[in-house]
């Protein structure tokens, strides 16, 4: 054995390469939520094939004690449990690092490495021993290897069999099985290896007031919480998870305490151009409503994204973005539908765009955009992406405040209504340039005509020049009105910063930490991170007091980059692009080495 | 222009509906579609349907798709919200509609463009979905806006005003409907007021998605020689079958059920459809019968008309979902936020 690696404390990272298929998911929460119990800053990536059973996929765990959760890019321990992808798992590993494998069978000697350290358990072989049932066998060789884990990192035991406890509350079966396996992957590394191994585990106490959840699970949550009652969508992944859970905590608070019957109802559409229609059917009618989907349902969301802009009629669009373009990788994730959502549909159309940056502003986004569609009557476009709704992120508890009530934005009920001589739709805007709108049903006084075709301000029919024109500007400047209301750009300085960076939703974690590492290295740099479009102003001044900002994003047509050119008064030469779009999430170390070279 | 207004007179003796009101009190705008169009007389029939059963016009709301049936929402029911969607797409935006508010009574108008071509798909999924809607699909079997090209539902060997033949079989809205397990189907004739109030009046008692085939000839692009929809044709060709009358709550059933196939089907608001007149053998209420029986028939050229099919005790979409009573959108907040303390609770499942 190498015993060339220092000894490091919860800063460390591990690579599980697994099977799909092969109830490895389940071991590897296990670890993650173990250490996530254990106090320590941790995160988690699935990165997962578009597939059922059968292809590789990795999980990455990162553990830092300084609460750094953007990915990591080498491995100190790789779990390499799938033969198809040994080779270059293998490779992946840095020296000094440790590779756990099945030693059931030898490992391949073309394969060996003299700079790293070998790890063997026989879990084949003990599985094969203690287990009957052939897929019991299969699953229970990642329980074993979790073991293993847990001894070589020192992982509370005690913290483990709790969370098995929970887990498996009513399977008790399956609580056997798995603490066997668990108990004879741990007992065999501590027989045959030094544990725990120089990287490894002590409790903290970073996670008192977190949670560790799913970005698409918060979402749902926030729609739930803001008062939606009827969701549309079509199943795509990575976006499934929302209606899924949305479905669930429907169940669970939804059903009338009183009738039993279920305030809410979902719709499974039969494609996205009709779950977009339904949203706006039912938010015509008065009620809360959303769909989520992915890029590919965008784009057939188009058409009628542009209809609800023209006939201002609130809409909510969860869009947890994967990699395009066309089908593109399902299973990976980009940013690359911000300037599809900027300006979705044909003609001129713009809408208003979120940006959270995990699940916690998931959940406040997702109800904040149900208050800004009907604040502003039109589409509000939540962009997450499949590395925050797909991944466990440790998170602040979300907090709710009991006295929020939705806000409905301008709607004449028939009280409102007696008031005036006549309604007129599009006529007598607020302050920002909203008109009164009315519901279906409560009185024929309010009766209009929704039409997607020429207009006038009175909401009639019109193919008058002047007329339509007048129409069209001030949706503009409603768009432009939005800026004030979206939420403000979050921003970090530097004394003595040079440059800027201007970063969106999941790149965050990565930025802070290159920001920090940058400093540490005397190279100051401020961050400003934009949560929502229309920008408001600070995102100009921002760039006008740089000589030079970096846009970090995950495509690869720099879209944030291109908005902001578009959209502020700033040169575009005043901004360079950093780019990541590969399809995995972003790391610090992508960002410093080319930031220390561009401004050297 | 559909803006064109119309004034408001009613005459001193004319007939008043329960809530007082008078037929006029159910138009709209003025028709700006060619005269002698078809849809303006299923427009007239609509109003009359509406009217006869004193439809408060504020409960009721209008949908369409895009094309000239997609206009008429706006000439009927002025007092009524409407929604002009877009091409295709109102079965979805009715969807969403009926899903929010349960208790409004909605009326869709499309057209053969509309329904069988870019929104067949949804047109499908409306009618799986049993909404509970009145669907009035004004079938003319051309493109009328864009001047004259065939649509879906041109018949093989219908020929265009320019001379062309039409070589593709034709989607008949009917039949697809009976295979989909739709649970009203009617077909009717824009020039037969007679028989089209009464299915009307039917359409909006039953509750579920009541599709309404109604011919309805393109007085500009589809009334020539040659043309299987043209006005001519379709009074030459259709043959009502199936006599149904529509018997409101209030009434007592008077009319003779001597005949040997004569049924009565209760709806849901207790009202009543009485088919009088039925070919032998023909069951209304019998998917399976009255689909062989129109096969048999259609194939030989006839146009069946009359209030085809009816399964009157089906679930409508909120009864398949068990929702709310109270509609979605009337739901107090305070019933729909789980509030604080809850999301504290589950929050300790997150950890």
């Amino acid at each position: 054995m190498h015993d060339v690696v220092k000894t490091r404390v919860n800063d460390f990272a591990i690579k599980l390469a697994n099977v799909n298929g092969t109830g490895s998911a389940s071991a590897n929460g296990l670890l993650m939520q173990a250490i996530f119990r254990m106090g320590i800053p941790v995160c988690g990536k699935n990165l997962f094939p578009s597939n059922i059973q059968g292809l590789p996929t990795w999980y990455e765990i990162r553990v830092n004690k300084r609460g750094y959760a953007a990915r990591a890019l080498e491995y100190d321990m790789m779990v390499a449990m799938n033969g198809q992808t040994y080779d270059r798992d293998i490779k992946e590993l840095r020296s000094g690092g440790y590779l756990l494998y099945d030693s059931s069978w030898p490992l391949d000697p073309d394969l060996l490495r003299d700079d790293i350290n070998y790890f063997g358990i026989p879990l084949a072989d003990m599985c094969t021993k203690h287990f009957g049932e052939p897929r019991e066998r299969i699953l229970m060789k990642n329980i074993a290897y979790a073991g293993a884990l847990c001894a070589a990192l020192d992982i509370d035991m005690d913290v483990v069999n709790a969370l098995l406890d929970e887990k498996y509350s009513k399977k008790k079966a399956l609580r056997d099985s798995n603490s066997k396996a668990l108990l004879l992957g741990y007992q065999y590394a501590k027989d045959h290896y030094p544990c725990p191994m120089p990287f490894r585990l002590e409790k903290m106490d970073a996670n008192s007031d977190k949670i560790l959840i799913d970005g698409n699970t918060a979402t749902a949550l926030g729609c739930v919480y803001a008062g939606a009652t009827v969701a549309a969508w079509y199943p795509i992944t990575p976006a499934t998870s929302v209606m899924d859970a949305f479905k669930s905590f429907c169940e669970d608070y939804r059903k009338d305490p009183e009738t039993g019957k279920n305030n809410f109802l979902i719709l499974q559409a039969e494609d996205e151009l009709a779950a977009i229609g339904m949203v706006i059917g039912a938010s015509w009618n008065g009620a809360r409503s959303f769909t989520s989907t992915a890029g590919p349902g965008i784009s057939l969301m188009n058409e009628l994204l542009g209809l609800a802009y023209y006939a201002e009629i609130p809409v909510v669009v969860v869009d947890v973005q994967r990699v395009g373009p066309s089908t593109g990788m399902p299973t990976r994730t980009q940013q690359g539908d911000i300037l599809e959502c900027a300006y979705a549909s044909h003609g001129d159309t713009k809408h208003i765009l979120l940006f959270p940056a995990d699940p916690n502003e998931c959940f406040h986004m997702a109800v904040q955009s149900f208050d800004l569609a009907e604040q502003f009557q039109t589409p509000v476009m939540l962009l997450s992406d499949l590395d925050i709704g797909m991944n466990d992120w440790v998170v602040p508890r979300i907090e709710w405040d009991n006295s929020y009530r939705p806000n409905r934005g301008r709607v004449l009920d028939s009280e409102g209504l007696a008031k005036i001589a006549k309604f007129q739709r599009y006529n007598n805007e607020d302050e920002n340039f909203v008109p009164a709108r009315t519901l279906p049903g409560v009185d024929s006084k309010g009766a209009y005509f929704v039409r997607g075709s020429g207009h006038n301000k009175f909401g009639v029919y019109t193919e008058i020049p002047a007329e339509y024109q007048e129409v069209m500007d001030r949706l503009l400047k409603k768009h432009s009105a939005a800026a004030k209301f979206v939420p403000a750009p979050i921003v970090e300085k530097r004394e003595g910063a040079k440059f800027g960076i201007i970063s969106i939703g999941g790149c965050d974690p990565a930025v802070r930490e290159a920001q920090d590492v940058l400093f540490a290295q005397g190279v100051p740099a401020d961050y400003m991170r934009i949560r929502g479009f229309p920008f408001p102003e600070s995102v100009e001044e921002f760039l006008a007091s740089h000589p030079i900002t970096f846009i970090v994003e995950q495509n690869r047509d720099a879209q944030l980059k291109s908005l902001l050119t578009l959209e502020t008064g700033i040169a575009k030469d005043k901004m360079k692009s950093l780019l990541l779009y590969s399809g995995f999430t972003l790391s610090s170390g992508h960002l410093v080495e080319e930031i220390l070279k561009e401004i050297a | 222009m559909p803006s064109i207004t119309k004034p408001i007179a009613a005459h001193p003796t004319a007939l008043r509906n329960s809530l007082g009101l008078t037929v006029r009190d159910y138009e709209g705008s003025m028709s700006t579609l060619c005269a002698g169009c078809g849809h303006d007389s299923i427009t007239a029939a609509i109003i009359r349907a509406v009217w006869e059963q004193s439809i408060p016009p504020h409960l009721i709301a209008k949908l369409s798709g895009i094309g000239c049936s997609s206009k008429t929402p706006t000439y009927f029911v002025g007092g009524a919200h409407g929604f002009n969607s877009a091409h295709g797409r109102m079965p979805a935006i009715a969807a969403g509609a009926i899903a929010a508010n349960r208790d409004l009574t909605y009326i869709g108008v499309s057209g053969d463009g509309d329904s069988l071509s870019i929104g067949l798909g949804q047109l499908c999924h409306a009618i799986r979905r049993n909404l509970h809607m009145i669907y009035v699909l004004e079938n003319n079997g051309v493109y009328g806006l864009t001047k004259g090209q065939f649509s879906a539902s041109a018949d093989m060997g219908s020929k265009s005003k320019r001379g062309e033949v039409n070589r593709m079989a034709p989607i008949d809205p009917v039949r697809l409907a009976l295979t989909l397990g739709a649970t009203f189907v009617a077909r009717s004739f824009s020039g037969d007021k007679e028989q089209l109030v009464p299915i009307l009046r039917a359409a909006i008692a039953h509750r579920g998605f009541a599709l309404i085939d109604v011919v309805s000839p393109c007085v500009t692009f589809n009334d020539h020689p040659g043309s299987t929809k043209s006005y001519l044709h379709t009074r030459r060709f259709s043959q009502h079958m199936i006599e149904a009358d529509f018997v409101p709550k209030a009434d007592e059933i008077v009319a003779n059920i001597t005949d040997a196939g004569t049924t009565a089907v209760k709806m849901h608001d207790g009202s009543t459809v009485l088919f009088r007149s039925v070919p032998k053998d023909y069951d209304p209420t019998d998917r399976a019968k009255v689909s062989a029986y129109l096969d048999q028939h259609q194939n030989e050229g006839q146009v069946l008309t009359g209030l085809l099919y009816i399964e009157s005790d089906s679930a409508d979409l909120h009864q398949a979902n068990d929702t709310s009573e109270t509609p979605l959108r009337d739901l107090p907040y305070e019933k729909l936020c789980p509030g604080a303390d809850a999301l504290n609770a589950l929050q300790n499942e997150y950890r």
